[in-house]
C-alpha cells in the first residue's frame, strides 16, 4: 500500500512541475475549453430568456451557474485518452509501462490527478471573468457542496475506465478511430456535456440514466447547482462506484485476455 | 502563371497521396455523419423548446449549419493542414527548404498540402444547405446566389488570413500546438448566427477572429438579410485582412533564424 502512495505522490509532483513550465501553452488550452460551454449558455439563456425566464427548470443565471461549474468538471473530466492507449499499444511503448511492478493504469490515474491541480488553479482567473460576465445564481448547500467534491473524483475515475476499456481494443485491431468517434459523439449527447439532462426529452433521460455517461458530467454538475435530495446525491454517488467497480472488472478482464496479444515493437 | 500551375501539382500530388489510404474515406465519412448528427440533435434539442432563436427559424438556422460544415470542410483541407505544417516547420527549423525555393514563401507555405478525404465535409455540408434552402420555400435569385458566393469566398479569404497571422506568431513563440484546439473551439461559435451572442463576443467574432464573415454573412445573403453595406465592409475586412497578413508573415520571417543557425 505505502509504495502505491509513494508513487501517487511522486507522479502527481512530476505531472504538477511539468505542467507548470507550460503556462502560456495551458492558457491557449483553457481559454479554447471555456468556449465550447460559453456558446451552449448563449443559446439556451438566449431560449430562456424567449420563452419568459425559464427553460426545463433553469433560469438564465442558473443555466449560467451550470455551465460555469461545467468548465471545471470538464478538467476533472480529462483523461489518458483511448488515442493514447492506440498510440502506447501500436507504437510498443506499452512495454515500457509493463515493466514496472504495476498495471499502467495507476500511471495515468496518478499522472491526470497531478495535471488536474495545475488546471485548476489556473481555472480560477477564468471562472473569475466567466462569473462577471454571466452572473450566475449559485446556492448549494453544504451536503451538496461536499457531494460535489467527492462527486468530481468519481466522475474522473468513471471515464478513466470508459476509455482506458475502449483503448485497450486497440489490443485486437487497430482501425480503432471509428469506434472512439462514436462514443464521444455519445457522449457528448448523453453526459450532459450539451445540455443539462432535463432539456432532454423523458426517453433520452430515461437511456442516459443507465448509461455511465451522464455520472461523469451532468451528476457532478447537477450536484452543486441544481435542488437535488439527499437521496439522489447518495445514489448518484452510488452509481458512481457502480460504474467504477464494473470498469474495473472490465479493464481487468480485457487485460487479462488482451495483453497476450501485445507484441511490442524494436526494443 | 507559374504559382498556378505550383497549386495544381501539389493539388494532385496532395490528392494522389490520399488515394493510397483508401479506408481512410469511410471513416471521414463516418465523422461527417457524426458530426452532422451532433448538430442536428442540437438544433432540434432547440426546436423542442422555442419556434425561432434570435430571429432565425429552423430552416434557416439549417442553413447557417449547412454553411458552417462547408466552410469547416475547406477549413480542414486546404488551410488548416498547411497551417499545421508550417508550425512544425518553424519549430524545427525545416522551412529553410521552403524559403529557400524560388517562389514567394507565403504562397508556396499555403498551398502544399491538401486533405482530400476532408472533402466530405464540404459534400455533407452541401446537402444539408440544399435540403435548408428547398425547406426555405424562398425564391433564391441571381443576386442573392451570387451574393452568396461572393460571401463565402470573402470569408474563406479572412479565415486564412486570421489562421496565417496566428502561425505566424510561432516564429516568436515556437511552442503553439494548442493553437489548433483554440482556433476549433472559436470556430465551432460559427455553428450559431452570431447575431445571438452578446455583443462583446459579437465583435470578437467579427472583428477578431473572422467566424461572423466566414458564415453568418453568406447565411445572410441567402436568407434575405444582407445589406449591400455588409457585403462592401466584407470585401473592405478581407482586404485589410490580407494585407495585414501578409505584414505580420514578413515580420516573422524576417525573426526567423533556421536551423543551422
Amino acid at each position: 500500500m505505502k509504495r502505491y502512495i509513494d508513487f501517487y505522490l511522486t507522479s502527481m509532483k512530476i505531472a504538477i512541475l511539468e505542467q507548470i513550465q507550460y503556462r502560456a501553452q495551458n492558457y491557449f488550452y483553457l481559454v479554447g475549453v471555456v468556449v465550447e460551454p460559453t456558446i451552449y449558455l448563449v443559446v439556451w439563456s438566449t431560449i430562456a430568456n424567449q420563452q419568459g425566464g425559464s427553460v426545463g427548470g433553469y433560469t438564465a443565471g442558473g443555466l449560467a451557474a451550470y455551465y460555469i461549474v461545467w468548465t471545471l468538471v470538464r478538467q476533472m473530466n480529462v483523461v489518458f485518452t483511448p488515442y493514447g492507449w492506440e498510440n502506447r499499444i501500436q507504437h510498443g511503448r506499452l512495454s515500457m509501462e509493463l515493466m514496472r511492478p504495476m498495471h499502467p493504469i495507476h500511471t495515468d490515474v496518478s499522472y491526470f490527478a497531478g495535471w488536474k491541480m495545475v488546471m485548476i488553479v489556473f481555472w480560477f482567473p477564468l471562472a473569475a471573468i466567466l462569473t462577471l460576465i454571466f452572473k450566475p445564481t449559485l446556492n448549494p448547500t453544504w451536503l451538496q457542496i461536499i457531494v460535489f467534491f467527492i462527486a468530481i473524483w468519481g466522475a474522473y475515475l468513471v471515464r478513466t475506465m470508459i476509455f482506458a476499456v475502449l483503448g485497450l481494443i486497440t489490443l485486437w485491431t487497430t482501425r480503432v478511430s471509428a469506434i472512439f468517434e462514436l462514443s464521444f459523439a455519445l457522449e457528448m449527447v448523453l453526459s450532459g456535456r450539451f445540455v443539462p439532462m432535463t432539456l432532454m426529452p423523458a426517453w433520452v433521460q430515461h437511456i442516459a440514466y443507465y448509461l455511465p455517461f451522464q455520472w461523469t458530467f451532468y451528476f457532478p454538475i447537477n450536484a452543486l447547482v441544481g435542488q437535488p435530495t439527499p437521496n439522489q446525491l447518495f445514489t448518484g454517488l452510488g452509481m458512481q462506484l457502480f460504474w467504477i467497480l464494473i470498469g474495473l472488472g472490465l479493464v481487468n478482464l480485457i487485460w487479462h485476455f488482451g495483453i497476450r496479444r501485445f507484441s511490442s515493437v524494436g526494443n | 502563371m507559374k504559382i498556378i500551375k505550383l497549386a495544381w501539382s501539389y493539388l494532385r500530388i496532395g490528392i494522389a497521396n490520399e488515394l493510397q489510404y483508401r479506408v481512410n474515406f469511410f471513416i471521414q465519412l463516418l465523422q461527417s455523419f457524426i458530426a452532422l448528427g451532433t448538430g442536428l440533435i442540437g438544433l432540434w434539442l432547440v426546436f423542442t423548446q422555442t419556434t425561432q432563436l434570435g430571429g432565425w427559424s429552423q430552416p434557416e438556422l439549417l442553413a447557417v449549419m449547412g454553411i458552417y460544415m462547408v466552410m469547416g470542410g475547406v477549413i480542414q483541407s486546404a488551410i488548416q493542414p498547411n497551417m499545421q505544417r508550417l508550425m512544425d516547420e518553424i519549430q524545427d527549423g525545416s522551412l529553410d527548404f521552403a524559403l529557400t525555393k524560388p517562389v514567394d514563401g507565403q504562397i508556396l507555405v499555403s498551398i502544399r498540402e491538401f486533405r482530400f478525404w476532408q472533402l466530405t465535409d464540404v459534400v455533407v455540408g452541401l446537402v444539408v444547405l440544399v435540403i435548408a434552402v428547398v425547406q426555405l420555400q424562398e425564391k433564391i435569385g441571381v443576386w442573392q446566389a451570387l451574393a452568396f458566393m461572393v460571401a463565402l469566398l470573402l470569408g474563406g479569404i479572412m479565415i486564412y488570413s486570421f489562421w496565417l497571422m496566428l502561425t505566424t506568431t510561432a516564429f516568436w513563440l515556437i511552442r503553439i500546438w494548442e493553437l489548433v484546439n483554440l482556433f476549433q473551439g472559436l470556430y465551432a461559435a460559427g455553428r450559431w448566427p452570431v447575431t445571438i451572442y452578446p455583443q462583446w463576443l459579437r465583435l470578437g467574432l467579427t472583428f477578431i477572429v473572422p467566424v461572423a464573415f466566414a458564415v453568418t454573412v453568406p447565411a445572410e445573403a441567402l436568407t434575405n438579410r444582407l445589406t449591400p453595406l455588409t457585403l462592401l465592409g466584407a470585401f473592405g475586412l478581407a482586404i485589410l485582412l490580407m494585407l495585414l497578413a501578409r505584414f505580420v508573415w514578413r515580420l516573422g520571417v524576417r525573426s526567423y533564424s533556421g536551423a543551422s543557425a
